[in-house]
């Protein structure tokens, strides 16, 4: 009756397989590769993880070095770095979708956006120097303007240095566009029939975004700051331009304290030739994907708050 | 996203048949018509969906906006609350008057304009929050309310709706746990929460089974005491349930209006005949 040769069951059946073989393959290669690495880290890693590890600074022994500096100024930098980034990204965001006229202009920096979460990162611990650490040279840093003193935690002087503030701006630079487009998506998902709804009741924008479109979307949006935290804490490059310190023996104190990070201490550790510093490397890597795994906890946690009233 | 709104002075404004310009000044005229259309005209960019409409709208009736599909219908109910802002390149001239304010003028406050005309969508578009918050969001946007006023408020709300009964051991939980036109009438409570002076209908049974639907329109003929109604339909038969007066659009103009009862069986036209007993569209 209807024209074209009958393509034979079996034959689509088999494709069908072949194609379940693929994907399946896929993930599993996925799956060992990242088994092994975490395997092999923990093996070697684990014997080294202790309270002292924790609470102690860099040794040259091995066996005495622990990772207090870093862990604490992986804490400070990334805090500074999600306080300033995710308000920041959610803000640009809620522009471009909901406020900004559909211009060329907006269309313009919708690509720059997109081709700057694509800029490597020591791009930006470049600009990172020059912009926080230096202040361009406008002021010298031999003699910078002060705010209080040195020893309290609000100390403040500009320019900011190679402090934790500076890294913090620097790994904000770096989220940002990833933070903007995971927010924009977010935004993107909620439905215009809500938008709708709320206008028709006499809602002016900014109802709509703080009652409807925000709540809506924030769920993904807490995805997309996942990612964008998990980046930022494990970046090295840009802070290794700022002066992420590499034998550091002291915790922040306030914003302009020097400051070293995970990353830059496994980075140190595992280019030494002895083999102990390799297992404190170990030691270190694990300590991060704690600390990641915690973030994203929270964040999950977080979630689950926001969506339990709809349920 | 402002749209470009022209005003073009028609030969039929209200303001040349020798009534004053302010609407406010003349509540005889407003109160029996609610809404007035004079030479009304649309466009999406350059394409022109409505032409010189002239169209009256009697306060506390029911009115059926019928037509085949493109005829302009939902163009003109989204132009009634300003819903069309939200669209790019969308415009329109002529005067359309409703309750005392001048719609298309570009100095109205369409927060106060959609707050006195509620509008109920074709699909059902509740909140992802609890019953109780959907209905008053409404109201929470433009009051402040202490907590009894609220609760009376949104049970008044879902008693007008005849969704109470339904829902008052789960006020607090997810709309998006009822039926579709359970959602349906939900919709139909919060637009009500705000004490609009008109509902806009648009298709508002198009996505609900047959049981759902009766039950929209047996609501409908209840809220009319109350509400200016106007409701755009697919259903020829809902149409006549549900509706006192009728206009009937084809190609972007009015081609007939009248009780509903006449539109229907003893039309003027002919191609509100044929339309109307299901020879096209």
């Amino acid at each position: 009756m209807s024209a074209g040769r009958a393509i034979p069951i079996a034959r689509r059946l088999r494709h069908d397989r072949m194609l379940l073989i693929a994907c399946l393959s896929a993930t599993t290669l996925a799956v060992a590769v990242l088994s092994a690495l975490l395997i092999s880290v923990f093996i070697q890693g684990l014997s080294s993880l202790d309270w002292h590890f924790l609470s102690s600074y860099a040794s040259r022994k091995a066996a005495n070095a622990g990772i207090l500096a870093p862990l604490m100024g992986t804490l400070w930098v990334c805090a500074i770095c999600g306080l300033i980034a995710v308000p920041l990204g959610v803000a640009t965001a809620l522009y471009l979708e909901e406020y900004a006229p559909r211009t060329r202009l907006r269309s313009l920096v919708q690509l720059n956006i997109a081709n700057l979460s694509g800029v490597p990162s020591i791009v930006y611990g470049i600009l990172g120097l020059a912009a926080f650490a230096r202040c361009f040279g406008a002021i010298s840093t031999d003699d910078p303007w002060t705010l209080g003193s040195p020893d309290s935690l609000f100390f403040l002087q500009l320019p900011f240095g190679r402090g934790v503030l500076a890294g913090g701006l620097t790994l904000a630079l770096v989220v940002l566009p990833i933070m903007i487009i995971a927010a924009q998506e977010a935004l993107r998902t909620v439905p215009k029939s809500l938008r709708h709804a709320a206008l028709a009741l006499g809602s002016t924008r900014w109802q709509v975004v703080w009652k409807v479109t925000l709540p809506a979307a924030l769920p993904t949006m807490m995805t997309g700051a996942i990612l964008s935290m998990s980046r930022a804490i494990g970046e090295a490059a840009p802070l290794l331009v700022i002066g992420g310190v590499l034998l550091l023996f002291s915790v922040p104190e306030n914003l302009m304290s020097d400051f070293t990070v995970l990353p830059l201490q496994i980075y140190n550790w595992a280019g030494r030739p002895q083999d102990d510093f390799h297992k404190i490397a170990a030691g270190a890597i694990i300590v991060q994907l704690v600390l990641l795994l915690l973030f994203n906890s929270v964040a999950l946690f977080i979630r689950h708050k926001l969506q339990r009233p709809l349920q | 996203m402002m749209p470009t709104v022209i005003q073009i002075p028609s030969p039929v404004d209200p303001s040349a048949e020798g009534a004053t310009p302010d609407r406010a000044s003349e509540p005889a005229v407003s109160m029996a018509k609610a809404i007035q259309l004079r030479g009304f005209s649309a466009w999406y960019s350059a394409h022109q969906v409505l032409s010189a409409v002239d169209l009256d709208i009697a306060a506390n009736r029911v009115c059926a906006l019928i037509g085949p599909s493109g005829c302009g219908k939902s163009t003109l109910l989204r132009w009634m609350n300003r819903m069309n802002d939200t669209i790019l390149g969308a415009r329109a001239s002529g005067s359309l008057h409703l309750h005392g304010l001048q719609v298309l003028s570009p100095d109205l406050d369409v927060v106060d304009l959609r707050r006195r005309v509620g509008m109920v969508f074709q699909k059902p578009n509740p909140f992802p929050k609890s019953i109780f918050d959907n209905v008053a969001f409404g109201p929470r946007l433009h009051r402040q309310y202490g907590r009894t006023d609220l609760e009376e408020l949104v049970e008044q709300s879902l008693r007008s709706s005849a969704l109470w009964t339904e829902v008052k051991d789960r006020l607090h939980r997810s709309a998006l746990g009822l039926s579709g036109g359970q959602q349906q009438r939900l919709c139909i409570a919060r637009a009500i929460a705000v004490d609009p002076e008109v509902l806009l209908m648009d298709e508002p049974c198009s996505a609900l089974d047959p049981r759902s639907t009766a039950s929209i329109e047996e609501l409908i003929r209840e809220l009319r005491e109350t509400y200016t109604i106007v409701i755009v339909t697919h259903n020829m038969q809902q149409a006549s349930r549900v509706s006192d007066t009728t206009a009937f659009f084809d190609e972007g103009r009015l081609i007939e209006t009248g009780e509903t009862d006449e539109v229907f069986t003893a039309p003027r036209e002919r191609r509100t005949e044929d339309y109307v007993s299901g020879r096209f569209g």
